[in-house]
């Protein structure tokens, strides 16, 4: 578990001041020309050798990405791109970050920027924070105001520009090229890639679109050292992590956490334990709802990092847990997930766009088990045929957390279906066969 | 165009008051001269905030996007597709307040049912995008709203009310219909996502405390 002393985030909750002043006192900006001296690749070797991984869900090296930029500018501008539009559900750690500890976030972006040799960010915030958005800017203005940003930003010799984009309600401007269309003014339709936003991202620039949090470490990692962050977490997980826990625990609550803890001991130290004691629990979406559910006998043992929810076929996600006890139907709970994807998909790809309303309507009815048994085979058919054939991972995303259930509750699904059947005598659905005419009516 | 999205009933003409223009100034300082489409979400919720100021109904008419469009050198159907892609912004008229609860799972694993059924019970309104007919409250179910350690959650225009159930609901909805705005924030005893109870972490003991 975490100690005090090696938590990034020491604002988190804002019990002291968000302010330039009060956050100076913390330590940030307080050697910022200096980490802007060591160079650019030692920078990025620096942030490589700190095993940091990608904290917006898809846990990519944090250092590697950003050595995909140019090294020299072809005349084109380079841009960073902040992704803050935290949509996935269960999801609620970038808005502390962004309300609480805006300085961190302002003085990384600086340090990251210039690492790939960008003048200007964008941070693209979602509609829905507006009073976050409102509290970065007031923080950026103070920013301005004292030297630390703009012309020889902190004293640094680099010009710096840091801006603030809104978003308005599109789960999918989460994905970073949807997000750059977005930021461009057009719907958000991700792009096809390639070309990667490394080489043509935003304006057709030279783009890298990094998490809240994974830019808001930076300071922190190199002002203590890599060597720092490294020792935390296991090999391959390293570092520490901004957690949620929601749902059916004792005291939900955002904290920082070690990766590689024990997902139980999270649940027990942070959550107040589960809602009427550990034995009431039925399962946890360990990392927003895109990544499949774990049952119960696998909370017992799994850690919390990237490479353990691997193996079980799940994932870290978000690392924002929603814990459910026994009391949840979850079958609701997760077909009401597929209502979230089925309002989120952007239409562009047929298989998305059709597949997450048709897997919504199977789920519907599975929830109240007016369906055929054998529907759950074709349900898991049509999420196989949705995952991995869309442009963005939106499709997969949907498909997952019902592969999930059917992977671990489907006796409870054919218990439903059973039910529905003893009540009603049959589904009352019309079946057509394949290639054949409809069965007449009556 | 479709008459789906909006209402046949449209306004003759909009214009940007001064309090708008200031705001414009701003928000095109910060693209680039020749990217200036990427203003046009700025200039939307410019314009359905106006819209609020003057009407007390913010929403967005055709007549505005026609005059983004031309602010921004954009096709009139470029914005069109915007104002109807994004779901924050009201292509019909609305109440004054916009009260907008989170179904999705995690809201709905803390009782958010109890919440839409207050809103329903306080205001009169029968179903998710309905009016009331005081014209005051216009109720939304919305996507996940990211607050889920403080769930559930009722925004009401630009504010998160946090910790909700439906007692507190309805006192949120009485003050309104008073025409006051509670504090927002969790509606229980807790520091914004610290845990009920007071944090276990970042503890007095062993971090810098200021004063």
């Amino acid at each position: 578990m975490l100690a005090d002393k090696d938590r990034i985030f020491t604002n988190l909750y804002g019990q002291n001041d968000w302010r330039l002043e009060a956050a100076r006192k913390r330590g940030d900006w307080s050697n910022t020309a200096e980490i802007l001296a060591r160079g650019r690749d030692t920078i990025i070797a620096q942030m490589k050798a700190s095993g940091l991984r990608g904290r917006g869900g898809a846990g990519f090296p944090t250092g590697l990405k950003w050595s995909f930029m140019p090294k020299q500018s072809d005349g084109r501008p380079h841009y960073l791109v902040i992704n803050g539009d935290e949509s996935e559900p269960g999801t609620c750690k970038d808005r502390e970050v962004m309300r609480h500890e805006p300085h961190k976030l302002i003085e990384s972006a600086l340090i990251a920027s210039f690492a790939m040799g960008a003048h200007a960010s964008y941070i693209y915030i979602r509609g829905e924070f507006c009073r976050e958005s409102e509290r970065l800017q007031a923080a950026i203005d103070e920013a301005y105001a004292a030297g630390l940003l703009g012309k020889n930003a902190a004293g640094s010799g680099w010009d710096f520009d840091f801006r603030i984009h809104r978003g308005a309600g599109a789960y999918i401007c989460g994905e970073e090229t949807a997000l750059l269309e977005s930021l461009e003014g057009k719907k958000g339709q991700p792009r096809m890639k390639p070309p990667f936003p490394a080489g043509v991202g935003l304006y057709g620039c030279p783009t890298t679109v990094n998490n809240v949090e994974s830019i808001a470490v930076t300071s922190t990692i190199l002002r203590r050292g890599a060597e720092w962050f490294a020792g935390l977490g296991r090999p391959n997980n390293a570092g520490s992590k901004l957690m949620a826990i929601s749902g059916h625990v004792n005291t939900p609550c955002v904290f920082e956490e070690e990766l590689g803890v024990p997902l139980r001991d999270i649940i027990e130290k942070h959550g107040g334990g589960v809602r009427g004691g550990w034995d009431n629990l039925l399962a946890v979406i360990p990392g927003g709802c895109s990544v499949p559910l774990l049952p119960k006998a696998v909370c017992e043992t799994v850690l919390m990092d990237y490479d353990s929810l691997r193996a079980e076929r799940s994932g870290l996600g978000t690392a924002c847990m929603i814990v459910m006890d026994r009391s949840t139907d979850i079958i609701k709970a997760i077909a009401r997930f597929s209502k979230f994807f089925k309002h989120e998909s952007c239409g562009q790809c047929t298989p998305c766009r059709e597949g997450t309303g048709w897997m919504m309507r199977m789920m519907d009815r599975m929830v109240q088990g007016r369906a055929d048994i054998e529907e759950i085979d074709l349900l898991e058919q049509v999420t196989r045929q949705v995952e991995g054939h869309t442009i963005c991972a939106l499709g997969d995303a949907a498909a997952w957390p019902i592969q999930g259930l059917i992977r671990h509750f489907r006796p409870e699904m054919e218990a439903r279906i059973r039910q529905y059947k003893a009540a009603y005598g049959s589904t009352g659905l019309v079946q057509v066969p394949a290639g054949g005419a409809p069965a007449a009516v009556e | 165009m479709s008459t789906a999205w909006t209402p046949a009933e449209q306004p003759d003409s909009f214009v940007f008051d001064a309090a708008s223009e200031e705001e414009i100034a701003g928000v095109l300082s910060k693209y680039p001269q020749e990217r200036k489409a990427s203003a046009v979400m700025p200039l939307l919720y410019i314009a359905q905030r106006q819209m609020g100021r003057v009407t007390g109904s913010a929403w967005v008419p055709v007549v505005a996007m026609d005059v983004i469009a031309q602010r921004l050198d954009m096709a009139v159907m470029r914005v069109y597709e915007v104002a109807s892609f994004y779901t924050m912004f009201n292509t019909r008229p609305i109440g004054r307040y916009h009260l907008q609860v989170c179904t999705t799972t995690p809201c709905w694993l803390r009782g958010s049912d109890d919440v839409v059924e207050a809103c329903q019970k306080a205001t009169g309104i029968q179903h998710f995008g309905g009016t009331s007919a005081d014209g005051l409250f216009t109720m939304t179910e919305v996507e996940c709203l990211g607050a889920c350690a403080n769930a559930p959650i009722l925004q009401v225009d630009d504010d998160y009310y946090e910790d909700m159930n439906a007692e507190r609901t309805q006192a949120v909805i009485a003050e309104l219909r008073a025409g006051r705005r509670p504090e927002p924030g969790p509606t229980v005893n807790r520091s914004v996502s610290a845990p009920l109870g007071g944090r276990k972490t970042l503890l007095p003991s062993s971090t810098v405390e200021q004063e």
